[in-house]
Parts: C-alpha cells; structure tokens; sequence
C-alpha cells in the first residue's frame, strides 16, 4: 500500500524511508524532549530538596498554609485527565473519531479545573500576603525565612501551570486537525506525542503534591 | 511489517484499572500523611509518588509494551538529576557555621511591609526557628 | 557524472527565501558556518582589545570598568555564540545525515528553528553589547549579577534562548543517528564523527535544562528578589554555582567531544591507516559525556564549597583523564607507521594532540585540590581552558573546515596559505597562553585591569602572541574566501577517504546521494580498499 493511497494527504516526510521510521522517530523525539523537562524541573526539585533540608521546621509550618484538600482534588483531577487522554488515544487507534474527540475534550475541561483551583490557591495567598522574596509581607509564621517556601512554592507550581496551559494549547491544535480529518488508526502520531507530554505534566504533579502539601 | 509493538491497544480495562489504583495510592498518601511519623513521612510519601508515578510510566506512557530504549533514557536522565541532588546536598549539607553564612540569618527588609495592619518585621519572631536550624549544623 | 554546479545544493533552489525557509540541512549547516565565524571574529577582536589593555599595567586603551565588560562579553560571546554552537551546528549539521548515508536530519524543520533560535539569541546578545554589555564575568555569579547595573537581564535572556538552540540540535541529532543510519551502517561501522556528534547530543540534552531553569532563577531573582541565590534574602550564592557549573562543566564536553570527534577522522584520512581501538575512543566518548556529569564541583573549590564535597569533586575529576587519554593514545597509534600526509588538516591535527594534551593534563593539576587553592581564579587557570578550548576544539575545528571545505564549496584553498596560516596559529597560540601557565603560577590573577610591574614583559609577550595568532586567522578566512571564487574545482574524494561523505559529489546534491548508499564496509578499511587521494 503506497502512502499516496490513502484517503488523507500523505504525512510521510521525504527524509523517511516509511511512516514506521517516522513513527520511531517521532517517538524517540519526544521522549528525548520529555528528558529536557525532567532535567528543567529537577533543577527546582534541587532547590526544594536543599532548602528543606536547611530549614525543616519552617517548612513544614509554612506547608500548613496550603489547603490539603485543593492539593488533592487537583491530584485526582489530573489523574483523570490523563485517564481520558489515555483514552483518546485509544479511540483514535480503533478509529474512533468521536469518541476521541470527547477524550480530548474532557481532558481539556479537566486541565481547566486545575488552573481554576490554582487560581483560588494563588489569590488566597496574595492576597495574605505569602509572596515570594522582599514581597513577602505575612507574619503568621514561625522559622527563618518563610518566604524561601513561598519562592519555591511559586516557582515550581508556577512553571508546572505554563505547562498545563501549553498541554491545553496543543490539545486544541489537535482538536482542529481531527475536525479537519486528518488522522486515523493509521496515523495518529501527534496525539500520541502530546498524550506523553501530558502525562509527563501530570508525572511532576504527583511529585509536587506531596512535597509541598504532605509534609508531615 | 509495521511494528507490532506500535499498534498494541491496551484493553479499556488496563486504562481504568491503572487509574483506579493512582486515586487509591492519593487516598492513602494523603492519609499516611495525617500521622506525625518523623522522617518517615518523607519517605512513605516520595515512595507512594514513585509507585504511581511508574504506574503512569508504564502503562499510561506505554514503556512497559515499547522499545526499551526509552525506558533507558528516561532512567539515564532521572539517575543524572540524582546526581545533580545529591552531589549539590553533599556540599549544603556539610557547610561548617561559617559556610552556612546568610542561610540561617533571618531576613531584614529595606522597604515597608505592603500591608500596614500586619506591619511587624519578620526578624522579631524567628528566634525560636532559628535556634532549631542552629541545632542542626552543630556537626561539621 | 553531472558536472558538480548543475545538482549542487548550494545552487538548486535559488534566491534568499530558499535559504531563510531551508530545511536543507546542509544550507543549514553552512549559515551557521557564517553565522559562528562571525562571532568569533566579534569575540576574537574583544581579544585583541584586551591583550592590547593588558599590554602595561594601567591604562592603556580603556578604562577599568570598560575593561570588565570586555572580558564579560568576550567570554560569553566566545561560549555561547561560538564554542558550543560550532563544530555541531556548523559541521555537525553538514555531514552528519551524509556519513550516515542519510537524507537529512530526522526533524529537518526543528533544525531551522534550532538556527532561528541561535540568531534570536544572538541578537538579544548584540543588544546587550550595545546598552553598555555586561561586566559580571561569564558565569554571572551573584550576587553582583543581581545588584550590578548592567544588562545582565537581555545577555541571560540572550543565553537561554541559545540553548534552546543548542538542546534542540542535540535532540535532533539523537533521533537521526538511532533511526536514520541507511542499511548495513551498524553502530560500529559508524564513522567515529558520528560516535562524537552523539555523545555531544546526549550532554546537550541532558545538561543544557538546567542552564535554562539557573537563568530563569537569576532573571527572577534580578527582577522579583525571589531569595534564592541572594545572600541578603537568605539565599545561598554557592547553590547559584552549583546550579550554573553542572551545565558548564559538561558545557566544555559539549565543546572538546565533537573537536575529538574530528580528529578520530583526520587522523584516520590522513595517515591512510584504520584508526587504532575505534570501540575504546567510541565507549571513551560515552565515557566522558557521563564522567563530565559528576565534576562540575571542582571549579568551586575556592568558593565556600564545603571540604567534603570538594575532597570528593577532586576525586572525581581525576578519572575524566582516563578516557581523554585513551583517545589520545590511539590516535597516536593511529600515526605509527602510516602514510602521513602533511596537509593543512593533519598539520591542525598535530596541534591538536600537543595542545590538548597540555592543556588536559592542567586541567588534571586544577583539579588536585590543595593545588588549586593556589591556582585558582590565576591565569593558569586562564591558560589551561585555552589550551582545550582553543588549542584543542578550535584547531579540530579549523582542521574540520579545511578537511571539509572541498565537501561544503566544490573548491579547493591554497595548500600553501593554508599551511602558512596553520604555523602562525601554532606559534601564535602557544606565544599567548603558555606564557600565561607561567604567569598564574607567578600570581597573576585572572580579570584583572592591571598589574604589577614585573608581569610587564610577559603581558607584553603574551599580546605579541595574540596578534600573531590573529594575523594567522586573517590569512586563513582570505584564502579561504578567496577560494570560493577562484579555488580549482574540487574532486569527489580529494584526500581518498572512505566515509559516505565522499562518495557522493563535492558539493553533494540536495538529497545527499544520487544513489540509495548501502554500507559493505567500516568507515576505516583502509587496510582492505584503496581509494587514492589527489596529489
């Protein structure tokens, strides 16, 4: 079967002998970048581990400003969202456009309501005053500097929101290209690529949520 | 022909089963959690995080049906930022009172507070934390 | 066989927007070529400047505070604009894909981003240089990058996007040698500039991140006080070099792999000989990309590093030697008793294992740490990184340019000038810097506007030196500029080398090969076919 034969315009690239070698390649690609994000995080779980380990006490008094139940509905919402990109994907592999569609919708609503959650988080602690560095202003708490949590704290849940949104951003990328017929069972790649990206997201969120909203 | 391994569908039933197990080791992480269990708190809690964490790896990012390759990266990539951790901990964790300089000092701010009602310095109430940090670098 | 200009890559497609919207990645490589050489004469000429400043104590040229942003810039334009990107991004991005029997690079289009990012970042760079530089040193160390008044904010910026640039390059170099090697091409018939190329990736893509997320932390330090680097906000400035020297440490893997890479061919092509161990110098060069991950301590000896860690960041760094030095005694193997051919690139790579040799074996001093207490932050220190940097990926560079230049162009350069430019670097370069191992030793301390009297006749020697050395370079861009226009056309194969590169046309055509290669023989069996190079 030539790859000029089927219904939707060839994706075979002309450096590609065949769509497997692209496929393969695709996929090492983007593991290869998801190493990237390992290494960027890593450097904040770095500050964290040596800031905590400086100052035990402060932290853990410091975590009890954080609300352990908006931690925890935001574990579960991101679990499910990488249940239903998981799913998304699979519909498309049985070439189920419909259904994959909804996936990604779903996926989408629920990357949402994370940033929605966030957002309540983020108000309530400016408006307390429990910001970063010299505008840090909350005295309600024992240790020595209790904003080097907040720092931290905002940093790493800061850039974990960038990307959520930039997850978000490509799930609706992806959205317009099935309106525009232009994956199936064959060819799915870039659903694929951006379903590891997302469960890579929700990978540091399950480190984070425990560091930061578990600590003793 | 095409690699087998790419178009392996995970049945409907792994999917659920895997997410089913990640909200159940949420509800026990956060559980364990309530109880004051010392160093052990860290422990139970990071150890919960990387079983789930290599539940998603392995099922929801499909390394347990692909090319070994990746899984190799990805562990070479995780071993070089345990590396980084625990080389850099090496040198913050054994700093002598003089190499521990501005960390344990408390914070004197230039610049008034943004909210005047809670208007106190940081500094006047870090005494006690302070001596508690202090505890901890008595050894060098 | 058609006539080189009729199916040469560099004249089908024609007109500029063929080369701004390229995914060709041998155009690709060669407007990086332009691009790093650029730099590096920006970078060469700060230089010249300040070997000129330096040639009394005082002032000479310019005043003490100009003199900081000199050396600042230069450091970093050297280092981000030209070291890391050059041998990958100009060479690398050329004949990669062709030794491989390849049609171009896996993600053809992340390339040109990858060079769309370079000249971004460079720009944020020229920027920085015209609002009045930066006068921080290259490391930025705080906390005088947070408090000083300079652009520290665009020359980061700057950086950061640079390695963007440089994570995806490796990226896509990654992905091409495990998916695109045509048939036959096994992992040890690769030439070993691949074996280079890939372990210079793996650093690249494993180091790099962390550069990006320390810059990020210093421009939100500049701009927001987070606290975590500034001492006066009980954060800690050693963690700021932790953070910045475990990039920069694997950093100069990234700059002296591909440089070794280079030379495992020259060495090869040029004394006709199978290269000697080619799996000890393959696994060497995994070896180092992984040994230059445990080191990055030992450039803080001196700065408040506990002695615990320092004893076992010096422990370490003794055993990066190891697999230096396996490649350069099979190299050395590799000339025993072979035809050598004393053309421009052999003569490059003669520097090369002098040179690099000297300036490894400083590096193995520096890192004995009752040693570098005293020789720390001195112009020895200054001395051993030119000798790798300079004395060892500069001259693998220039001998890559010259070997690969018929390859690039279809022109021959004068062999003559060549050979004239390659003498005057050499002496030039060893004028300049050894002058400098003796100096430090002495106690002259490195970033310094100026001095006692009595380092006033080795300053001096030192700057004679760098302006032999730069009339060197001068010679060398004319002829080979020259030979663009005016150079005979070159052959296929002129040095009678066996890799796929050239068994194609010089220059090769847009999709590399007007056959499909496939790969009977090792990339070094010269011992088993003889192809003969032109006289």
């Amino acid at each position: 079967m030539s790859p000029h034969d089927t219904p939707q315009a060839s994706p075979l690239a002309h450096h590609f002998a065949d769509m497997e070698q692209q496929r393969d390649s695709a996929k090492l690609g983007m593991w290869v970048f998801l190493l990237t994000e390992v290494l960027l995080f890593g450097g904040l779980f770095c500050v964290y581990a040596i800031y905590r380990a400086w100052h035990p006490e402060m932290f853990f008094n410091a975590h009890k400003q954080l609300n352990v139940w908006m931690g925890a509905t935001n574990t579960i919402v991101l679990i499910a969202s990488s249940v239903t990109m998981a799913l998304a994907i699979r519909s498309m592999q049985l070439n189920q456009r419909k259904p994959a569609v909804r996936f990604i919708f779903a996926t989408l609503a629920l990357a949402g309501v994370f940033l929605v959650i966030k957002y309540f988080e983020y108000a309530h602690k400016i408006h307390l005053g429990q910001l970063p560095g010299k505008y840090y202003t909350f005295t309600g708490l024992e240790g020595t500097n209790p904003h080097v949590f907040f720092t931290v704290y905002f940093m790493m849940t800061g850039l974990h929101g960038f990307h959520v949104l930039c997850g978000m951003g490509a799930m609706l990328w992806l959205l317009r290209r099935i309106r525009k017929g232009e994956f199936s069972a064959e060819y799915y790649t870039p659903i694929e690529m951006t379903g590891l990206y997302w469960h890579l997201v929700d990978l540091i969120w399950i480190f984070l949520f425990p560091l930061f909203y578990l600590i003793g | 022909m095409s690699g087998k391994q790419h178009h392996h569908i995970l049945p409907l039933s792994t999917y659920l089963s895997v997410g089913a197990a990640l909200l159940v080791l949420t509800v026990i992480t956060v559980a364990v959690s309530q109880y004051q269990l010392g160093e052990w708190n860290l422990i139970v809690a990071m150890t919960i995080a990387t079983i789930k964490a290599t539940l998603v790896l392995l099922f929801f990012m499909h390394l347990k049906y692909d090319n070994k390759l990746y899984a190799v990266a990805f562990l070479i990539a995780v071993t070089f930022l345990a590396v980084f951790i625990v080389l850099t901990m090496l040198d913050t964790m054994t700093r002598d009172e003089f190499g521990r300089g501005s960390i344990d000092k408390p914070v004197q701010y230039q610049s008034a507070p943004a909210h005047p009602g809670e208007g106190e310095e940081p500094a006047s109430h870090d005494t006690a934390g302070h001596t508690a940090d202090t505890a901890d670098s008595s050894h060098k | 066989m058609q006539t080189a200009a009729a199916t040469s890559y560099l004249h089908e497609p024609k007109g500029l927007k063929s080369w701004l919207f390229t995914l060709d990645h041998k155009r690709i490589g060669v407007m990086y070529l332009v691009a790093i050489m650029t730099m590096f004469l920006v970078g060469g000429v700060l230089a010249l400047l300040i070997r000129t400043e330096l040639l009394h104590p005082g002032r000479d040229i310019m005043g003490a505070e100009t003199y900081n942003r000199m050396f600042t810039l230069h450091g970093a334009i050297m280092i981000f604009l030209f070291i890391i990107p050059s041998i990958p991004a100009a060479i690398g991005n050329f004949v990669l894909p062709l030794m491989i029997g390849a049609k171009d690079v896996a993600f053809p289009r992340l390339n040109l981003m990858s060079w769309y990012l370079y000249v971004f970042g460079a720009l944020f760079s020229i920027y920085s240089i015209i609002t009045g530089g930066i006068d921080t040193g290259w490391t930025f160390y705080t906390p005088y990058s947070i408090t000083t008044g300079t652009s520290v904010i665009s020359i980061t910026t700057g950086v950061f996007i640079l390695g963007f640039s440089s994570i995806f390059t490796g990226l896509n170099f990654i992905v091409t040698v495990h998916k695109l090697r045509a048939p036959g091409m096994s992992w040890f018939k690769m030439p070993l500039m691949v074996w280079g190329l890939y372990a210079t990736a793996i650093v690249q893509v494993l180091a790099t991140p962390v550069l990006g997320i320390t810059l990020v932390l210093l421009i939100l330090e500049r701009l927001f006080s987070i606290g975590i680097f500034d001492p006066a906000l009980g954060g800690d400035p050693v963690l700021y070099q932790h953070f910045f020297w475990f990039y920069s440490h694997p950093a100069v893997y990234i700059m002296i792999l591909p440089g070794m890479a280079i030379i495992s061919e020259l060495v090869s092509t040029f004394s006709h000989r199978h290269i000697f161990g080619y799996k000890a110098i393959a696994f060497s060069s995994l070896g180092i990309a992984f040994l230059g991950f445990l080191v990055w301590g030992h450039h803080m000896f001196t700065s408040g590093q506990s002695e615990t860690a320092s004893v076992v960041f010096s422990f370490l760094t003794f055993f990066i030697g190891i697999p230096s030095g396996v490649k350069i005694f099979n190299w050395l193997a590799t000339l025993y008793k072979g035809q050598i051919s004393f053309k421009a690139p052999m003569l490059y790579t003669m520097s090369f294992l002098f040179l690099f040799t000297i300036g490894g074996l400083t590096g193995i001093f520096l890192g004995a740490l009752s040693v570098d207490v005293h020789l720390q932050d001195t112009y020895f220190v200054v001395a051993h990184f030119h000798y790798v940097m300079m004395g060892g990926a500069v001259m693998a560079l220039l001998g890559g340019i010259h070997y690969w230049w018929p390859k690039m162009f279809g022109k021959m350069y004068s062999e003559f000038w060549a050979r004239i430019a390659a003498i005057l670097i050499f002496v030039g370069f060893n004028m300049t810097f050894f002058t400098q191992f003796i100096m430090g030793t002495r106690g002259m301390p490195r970033r310094y506007y100026s001095y006692p009297s009595e380092f006033t006749g080795m300053h001096g020697f030192s700057s004679v030196g760098s302006y032999v050395l730069g009339l060197g370079f001068l010679i060398a861009v004319i002829y080979l500029i020259h030979s663009l226009f005016r150079g005979p056309v070159a052959p296929a194969n002129p040095w009678g080398a066996l890799t796929l590169e050239w068994q194609t046309s010089s220059p090769p055509p847009t999709d590399n090969f007007d056959y499909d290669p496939i790969v009977e023989h090792g990339p070094y069996d010269y011992d088993k076919i003889h192809v003969e190079p032109m006289k």
